[in-house]
C-alpha cells in the first residue's frame, strides 16, 4: 500500500515526464510553453506534498490558543509562490517571444522557423 | 559603518538603480547611470576581495535575523573571484558597449534595456554572495529573465527563436535544480548551504539526497552549457548585442558552474560515499567530450560569434576537467580557468562587437582583411586568441599550466587528460588561424576601403583586457592565490 500512500509523488513524477515530453516534441512554440507550464506544476506539486504533516492543521496560530496544535510546515509553500510568480514571469515573457516570432517570421513552427534562418 | 555593508552592496546597488535606471529620461543618462553602478560594484567587489583575503569569509545576517533561520550572505574567497568576474565585465561591457548598443538598439528602448542589465547584474553578484540554496534559485532566475530580454534585443530577428531556446532550456535547468533543492529540504528541513552540510550526515535514508544530487547537478549542467547540454549556447550569444554577449559569455556559464562546484563539494561531497568518484567520472567525461568536440565544430563554424560560443563549449570543459580531478591542484586550476576564461572570452566579444559595428556583420566573408583596415582591433584579437590557445606569457597558459600540473599527479589517466588538453589546444590554433588568415592575408571586400577603426572608446577597454591578459600571464599572483584558497574551502568541506 505504500505505493498507492505515495500517490503524489506519482503524480509529480508523471506530470514532469508529460510537460518534458511535449517541450522535447512539439514543433508549436506555444505548445512548447504549454509543456514547460505542466514541467513546472509538477514540481509546485512536489513542494506542496513535503510540507504536509500527518494530522497538521493550516499553519495560523489564533489568539491563545492550545499548545499542543499540530500544524503543517509554511515554509515549503512560501518558497513555492514564489516559484510560481518565478513561472508566471517566465511564461509571459516566453508568450511575448512568440508573439514577436510570429511578426518577425509569420509562423510560429519551430521546423519553419529554422528552414527559413536556413535559407538567410 | 559601511564596510560592515559592503557584501550586500553588489546585490542591493543594481537592483534599486534598475526602475530608476528605466525612468531616465534619455539613452546617454541612462548608460551614464548603468555604467556608474557597474563601476561602483567592481570597486565593492575590489573592497572585499581585499578584506576576504586579510580576514577569511564574511558571513552577513540580513535584517538582523541569525542563520540558518534568517537569510545569510556569505562572500569567501570562491564569491570573490565570481564578483570580481561578473562586475568587470559588466563594467568593461557598458563602457566599450555605447556605440555599439546605440547602433543596435532604439534610443527609446535603451533605459528599459540598462535597467534589465542591472537587473542581470544584481542577479548574477546575488549567486555569487548568496548562501543560502533557495535565494540562488531566486537569484538564477532573475539572471536569466533579465539575460532573455537583453538578448532578444539582438539585431536581427534570428535572436528570438536563439532566445526562445535559451528560454526553454534555461528554465529546464533551473527547474531541475529547484527539484533537487526541495528534496534536499524535505530530508533535512534546512535551505542554508552551511546547515544543509551540517545536517546531511544526519540523514538515515540517503536515496532522496542522491537523487537531490542528480537534479542539481544536471540542472546546473543546462545552464553552465556542459556538452550535451550546450545547444542553446552558440545561437544566444551570436544572436545577442554585441555588447550583451560580452557580459554574458564571460558570467552566465560561470555562474552556473559556480553554483554546482559549491553544491557538489560543499553540500553532497561529504554527506555519502563515493560522490567524488560518481561526480568525477560523470563531469570527466563530459569535460573531455566538450573539450573534443565543442573546439572540432568550432573549425567548421563560419560565424566567428558561434565560433566563439562553440569555443566556450570547448573552456567550459576544461574548467570541469580541473574540478573533477577533485585534488588541490586540480580545482584551483579549474577556478583559476573560470578567471582567465571569462578576461579571454569576454575580450575577444569586445573585439567581434567593434568588428560588427565597422564591418556589419561578423561571418568569416565580413572579415576579410580587416587586419588591415582595423588593425589595433584586429591585434587585440589575435592576442586574445594566443591566449585562449595558451600561449607562454598569456592567461589562457596559466590555466594550462596549472591544470597540467595537476594532471601530472594522475598517473596514467594524467596523460590521456593531456593528451586532450593538448589535441583542444591544437584545434584552437586552427580556428583562431582561420581568423587570422582571412583578416590578414586576404584583401578587404570591395568597397571597404572605408571602413575604419573601431571608436577609441571600444578600443581603449579591448586593450585593458589584452593588458590585463599579459599581466595575469606573468605574474598569476592574485587568481592562483584566490583560487587556491577557494579550492581549498571547497575540499575541506568535501570530506
Amino acid at each position: 500500500m505504500e505505493i498507492l500512500g505515495l500517490y503524489n509523488y506519482w503524480v509529480f513524477a508523471i506530470l514532469l515526464l508529460i510537460g518534458l515530453y511535449a517541450v522535447i516534441t512539439k514543433p508549436n512554440f506555444t505548445k512548447k510553453l504549454i509543456g514547460l507550464n505542466i514541467f513546472q506544476a509538477a514540481i509546485f506539486l512536489l513542494y506542496i506534498s513535503m510540507d504536509k504533516v500527518d494530522g497538521g492543521t493550516a499553519p495560523i496560530i489564533p489568539h491563545g490558543a492550545a499548545k499542543d496544535i499540530i500544524y503543517s510546515n509554511p515554509v515549503p509553500q512560501v518558497l513555492i509562490l514564489t516559484a510560481i510568480v518565478v513561472g508566471i514571469s517566465t511564461t509571459a515573457l516566453g508568450l511575448a517571444l512568440v508573439v514577436r516570432i510570429r511578426e518577425a517570421y509569420g509562423t510560429i513552427e519551430e521546423d519553419k522557423v529554422i528552414s527559413m534562418d536556413r535559407d538567410q | 559603518m559601511l564596510a560592515a555593508q559592503y557584501p550586500v552592496l553588489p546585490v542591493i546597488v543594481p537592483l534599486l538603480s534598475a526602475p530608476i535606471a528605466a525612468l531616465m529620461p534619455n539613452r546617454s543618462l541612462a548608460w551614464i547611470m548603468a555604467s556608474l553602478v557597474s563601476a561602483l560594484v567592481f570597486a565593492t567587489a575590489v573592497a572585499l576581495t581585499v578584506i576576504v583575503s586579510a580576514q577569511g569569509m564574511i558571513s552577513y545576517e540580513v535584517g538582523g535575523w541569525p542563520a540558518p533561520y534568517g537569510i545569510e550572505v556569505r562572500v569567501d574567497s570562491f564569491s570573490v573571484v565570481m564578483l570580481l568576474v561578473i562586475s568587470g565585465a559588466s563594467t568593461l561591457a557598458l563602457i566599450s558597449g555605447k556605440a555599439s548598443i546605440d547602433a543596435q538598439i532604439p534610443s527609446d528602448r535603451q533605459p528599459l534595456f540598462f535597467a534589465a542589465w542591472l537587473l542581470a547584474l544584481a542577479a548574477y553578484s546575488g549567486i555569487a554572495v548568496a548562501g543560502d540554496a533557495f535565494n540562488i534559485f531566486v537569484f538564477m532566475e532573475i539572471s536569466s529573465l533579465a539575460g532573455y530580454v537583453l538578448i532578444a534585443n539582438g539585431p536581427d530577428r534570428r535572436a528570438l527563436p536563439a532566445t526562445f531556446k535559451y528560454l526553454v532550456m534555461g528554465t529546464i535547468g533551473a527547474s531541475f535544480y529547484l527539484i533537487g533543492v526541495g528534496l534536499a529540504y524535505m530530508m533535512t528541513g534546512t535551505l542554508n548551504i552551511a546547515d544543509l552540510h551540517a545536517r546531511l550526515g544526519d540523514v538515515p535514508y540517503l536515496r532522496p539526497i542522491l537523487l537531490s544530487a542528480a537534479f542539481v547537478t544536471i540542472g546546473l549542467a543546462v545552464k553552465a552549457a556542459v556538452f550535451p547540454l550546450h545547444v542553446w549556447m552558440p545561437n544566444a550569444y551570436a544572436r545577442a548585442p554585441s555588447a550583451v554577449a560580452v557580459f554574458l559569455s564571460a558570467c552566465s556559464t560561470k555562474a552556473a558552474v559556480y553554483v554546482m562546484l559549491r553544491f557538489d563539494f560543499m553540500i553532497f561531497g561529504g554527506a555519502f560515499a563515493h560522490h567524488d568518484v560518481q561526480f568525477s567520472t560523470v563531469l570527466m567525461s563530459l569535460a573531455l567530450l566538450g573539450m573534443l568536440i565543442g573546439s572540432a565544430v568550432a573549425i567548421y563554424e563560419r560565424d566567428v560569434k558561434r565560433m566563439l560560443g562553440y569555443s566556450s563549449v570547448g573552456q567550459i570543459g576544461y574548467i570541469l576537467l580541473g574540478a573533477s580531478m577533485i585534488s588541490l591542484g586540480g580545482v584551483s586550476a579549474g577556478v583559476i580557468h573560470m578567471f582567465n576564461h571569462a578576461m579571454i572570452k569576454g575580450g575577444l566579444f569586445l573585439a567581434m562587437g567593434a568588428l560588427v559595428l565597422r564591418l556589419g556583420g561578423g561571418t568569416l566573408d565580413d572579415l576579410k582583411g580587416a587586419g588591415r583596415t582595423m588593425p589595433w582591433t584586429m591585434g587585440a584579437f589575435v592576442l586574445l586568441g594566443l591566449s585562449l590557445i595558451g600561449m607562454p606569457l598569456t592567461a589562457g597558459f596559466i590555466s594550462k599550466w596549472y591544470l597540467v600540473q595537476a594532471a601530472l599527479d594522475l598517473g596514467t589517466l594524467g596523460i590521456v587528460l593531456i593528451a586532450a588538453i593538448l589535441i583542444s589546444s591544437l584545434m584552437a590554433v586552427v580556428y583562431i588561424w582561420r581568423v587570422v588568415e582571412v583578416a590578414y592575408f586576404q584583401s578587404p571586400q570591395a568597397g571597404a576601403s572605408k571602413h575604419q577603426e573601431a571608436p577609441l572608446m571600444m578600443l581603449v577597454p579591448l586593450w585593458a583586457v589584452v593588458l590585463a591578459n599579459v599581466y595575469f600571464g606573468l605574474d598569476p599572483s592574485i587568481p592562483v592565490d584566490l583560487a587556491t584558497n577557494a579550492a581549498n574551502i571547497l575540499l575541506e568541506h568535501a570530506k
